[in-house]
């Protein structure tokens, strides 16, 4: 489907979601019309056609490459504090095509819903996506409804797909880091991971935590304006800001070596990792990057993110170095020197 | 935070280092090989290895990591008991988060789960019983594993379950106790090891008279240390200089949290619902006589091995696995054939291997500089 | 093995149940306090208590005292080794206690 509702639009008047929901008739219709045509596209109406269909002289405008991405969204629980499935698919897209130096122009989302969903809990999400969108600048552009029957997905999964265009002269990438250049992130680290974590309930811990979930292309923007020779830029999701630095250093053959005391975070996610044996370094953020700056553009990469609502806890926290490639250390806080390496499965709880 | 950040202070940790640095250039004289300090602690392996430790002490000292990992000195044949009891129909199996990645002879926790067992990560044993509570149509068994520090948890439990007749509650017991173990550690004739770290929050609960045997005995210095890395420096320090003074004593670096007597109600609590086993089998030891514990008979409604059958077979360590050696001290992780090749974090084959606080994770993820360099 | 950390007891939760509330760096954990719990005393004692705490269960006061006296022996460490080194490079000066 195309984002834009058909002429005879109709409330949608279900309470659950069933099967007949995906089933291809008017139920169908209705529900895509009401619940995610109508946000999506506000007042517009344009026919209903089974794509998308864009300028390409705009988007040549714009810049001089096309950037492609796409992403799932099967977090658990679907709202936690923070944000909420629909905010982190959109986020989740826009920040892994401005990493790249694009600007976001357009998303799809596709949803899988288990049949027996209350529709109010859709109307929200789906709101959140809408309203997550506008905030980044970007169209929900196209999309697929399916119903599964329960137990075929847990409650709804969503997947965006997004395009954009890289701003012309400009190359970032992760093969790009030289020894000598300045690792920066935008913010404090671990919130997102410690929140979901939490939120889920099973630990039975009380923490006001948040989602940093957020999406990053306002900031992105205003960072490489600040530092033009930008080297690279990845936003710090599953894996943590281990995962990152680990691909970088594997990939641009470099060693990074990261300062422990100069990693911003939370007393409460230091709290939160003490209490269960985790390390911070592996928690997922969905609002944070990392960024990889030549040493001359490091203070002002670092003042352009701090000046920005969303970077204000901005700090270097490493160097590139000539060390042995791939390999990633950090300077414990007297000095001592660990190796951070990529995480194996899943972080666990480490109790005994 | 309180007691924590004091005891990460880096110029304490200099002044500390400085110190180790010359009663070692004192000790060298006359040395062939290094001091090889044992620390017992799994607990303090992870620290050792996350404050980057070893890279700040002079080549003269070296700690052995010892056999204090709960989680990966379990036998595959109790880990294949778990999966037994968390695969029937009735059972939620709750268990801490890294108890689920032990590999059994056939599977994990995790690989349980994902075949459609209801085995559910918790933090505390409490947890299990509000699990119980919730689920009075279902069984929920607790995986207790641990030491000495964790079997108050449980015994207390066990009596809270008890008292409110949660009778859909059990245990599926396999706590083990830390002295008979190094009993039988120091009785092995080649046994090199010079002093030792001892587990501080083992020793919250037992106290520190429980290691007299270690000095009188043996004639080995133990300090009890607590978990930040001044403590461990702290305790390396107080370790080096009885060896400086030629004695043995034991001594309390972490007198802050661990009384001389240890903890009574805690102990009491213990000695209520627990009994110990003639003998436990230990993954990459074998059995050792009295270093396990099971429910006594008045908490026999409780004990999730009488409430369920369970296989109960003894599953033998990977032939070509050094694990034994490695937790005496005798090899180093990357002396192992399998090491970081068959035997990795995703697929362990060994018992230190497991865990994240076995020596040989912990190598594997935050990397033995030195043993790189060797 | 064995994972503990510290924590301040900030409430009782539930007196007859013996559970206190403890805060960890602003994270909240209901904890049992059987183990910690002064003979003949309501639970509000322990409110401000700092305590070790072990997969949900209090098991030990922290010892303020025992504390400072651990960080007071490095810090004198740390002063007779500036005396020493003033010795070393012969230095007249008083030397300060380093920095903490």
């Amino acid at each position: 489907m195309s984002a834009h509702p058909s002429p005879k639009r109709r409330a949608f008047g279900a309470k659950t979601i069933t099967l007949a929901h995906g089933g291809g008739g008017s139920a169908m219709r209705d529900l895509i019309d009401d619940v995610f045509l109508a946000p999506f596209s506000g007042e517009r109406r344009d026919a209903p056609e089974d794509q998308a269909r864009f300028d390409l002289a705009a988007l040549s405008a714009k810049g001089d490459r096309l950037a492609f991405t796409t992403d799932s969204f099967v977090v658990d629980p679907l709202f936690f504090p923070g944000g909420d499935i629909g905010k982190l698919a959109i986020c989740g897209t826009v920040n892994d095509l401005a990493v790249g130096g694009a600007v976001p122009v357009a998303l799809s989302c596709a949803v899988i819903i288990e049949e027996g969903l209350d529709v109010e809990v859709l109307r929200r999400v789906v709101g959140s996506m809408a309203e997550t969108a506008r905030a980044a600048g970007v169209s929900i552009s196209t999309g697929d409804t399916k119903v599964v029957a329960r137990g075929a997905c847990d409650k709804l999964f969503i997947t965006t797909t997004g395009i954009g265009v890289v701003r012309s002269g400009l190359d970032v990438g992760i093969t790009r880091a030289r020894p000598g250049d300045v690792v920066l992130v935008n913010g404090l680290l671990g919130d997102h991971g410690a929140a979901i974590l939490n939120a889920r309930g099973d630990l039975a811990l009380d923490t006001e935590i948040e989602s940093d979930c957020a999406p990053l292309n306002g900031l992105i923007e205003t960072l490489i304006a600040a530092a033009p020779g930008i080297r690279m830029m990845r936003d710090a999701t599953r894996g943590g800001i281990a995962a990152v630095v680990n691909e970088l250093a594997e990939a641009s053959a470099v060693g990074v070596r990261l300062s422990e005391l100069s990693l911003p975070m939370r007393p409460e996610v230091q709290g939160f990792c003490e209490i269960l044996g985790l390390d911070p370094l592996y928690l997922a953020n969905e609002g944070k990057i990392l960024a990889v700056v030549p040493p001359e553009e490091a203070q002002a990469a670092l003042a352009a993110l701090r000046a920005h609502p969303l970077g204000r806890e901005a700090a270097i926290i490493g160097t590139v170095s000539d060390g042995r490639p791939g390999r990633v250390t950090m300077e414990t806080r007297f000095g001592g020197e660990r190796i951070v390496d990529m995480l194996v499965g899943d972080q666990l709880p480490r109790i005994c | 935070m309180r007691f924590v950040d004091e005891f990460r202070d880096p110029a304490l940790a200099k002044t500390l280092v400085k110190e180790i640095e010359a009663i070692s250039a004192r000790l060298e004289r006359g040395r062939d090989k290094p001091f090889a300090i044992m620390e017992v602690c799994g607990g303090h392996t992870h620290a050792i290895f996350r404050y980057g430790l070893e890279g700040l002490l002079p080549d003269l000292v070296e700690f052995v990591h010892g056999p204090g990992c709960p989680v990966c000195v379990l036998p595959m044949g109790r880990v294949d008991d778990c999966v037994a009891i968390a695969e029937r129909e009735e059972v939620i199996f709750a268990t801490f988060g890294d108890a689920m990645r032990v590999p059994g002879s056939k599977k994990s926790l995790l690989q349980a789960k994902a075949e459609g067992a209801d085995v559910r990560m918790v933090y505390s044993p409490l947890d299990a019983l509000t699990l119980a509570k919730r689920n009075p149509d279902r069984q929920v068994v607790f995986f207790g594993l641990g030491f000495e520090t964790t079997m108050p948890s449980t015994a207390l439990t066990v009596l809270r379950a008890a008292r409110e007749k949660v009778e859909n509650f059990s245990l599926f017991c396999n706590h083990i106790t830390i002295i008979p173990t190094l009993r039988a550690l120091l009785s092995q004739e080649d046994f090199g090891i010079d002093g030792f770290i001892g587990p501080g929050h083992v020793s919250m609960v037992i106290g520190t008279t429980p290691y007299r045997f270690i000095a009188e005995e043996f004639k080995k210095p133990l300090v009890v240390a607590g978990f930040e890395p001044i403590d461990l420096l702290q305790s390396l320090l107080m370790v080096l200089r009885q060896i400086e003074a030629g004695q043995a004593r034991i001594e309390n670096q972490y007198a802050r949290v661990v009384p001389v007597e240890g903890n009574p109600a805690a102990l009491k609590a213990v000695n209520e619902v627990y009994e110990p086993r003639a003998t436990f089998e230990w993954r990459g030891l074998g059995s050792i006589a009295g270093s396990g514990v099971r429910l006594r008979e008045a908490y026999g409604a409780f004990d999730a091995e009488r409430r369920f059958a369970v296989p109960d077979m003894k599953v033998a360590d990977p032939a070509q696995c050094r694990c034994g050696e490695v937790l005496t001290g005798a090899a180093k992780p990357w002396a192992c054939p399998e090491f970081g090749k068959g035997c990795n974090p995703e697929t362990p084959l060994g018992a230190l291997m497991v865990s994240s606080e076995g020596a040989c994770a912990a190598y594997y993820q935050y990397g033995g500089l030195r043993g790189e360099a060797a | 093995m064995c994972l503990g950390i510290p924590g301040r007891i900030v409430a009782v939760a539930d007196a007859d149940a013996m559970l206190c509330v403890v805060d960890v760096s602003g994270v909240r954990r209901t904890v049992d306090v059987v183990c910690v719990a002064p003979p003949g005393e309501p639970l509000e004692a322990l409110v401000g208590a700092w305590v070790l705490v072990h997969v949900g269960f209090a098991m030990s006061i922290i010892d303020e005292e025992e504390a400072a006296a651990t960080l007071k022996v490095l810090t004198e460490i740390g002063e007779a080794e500036a005396e020493m080194e003033a010795l070393r490079t012969g230095s007249i000066e008083p030397v300060p206690a380093p920095a903490r």
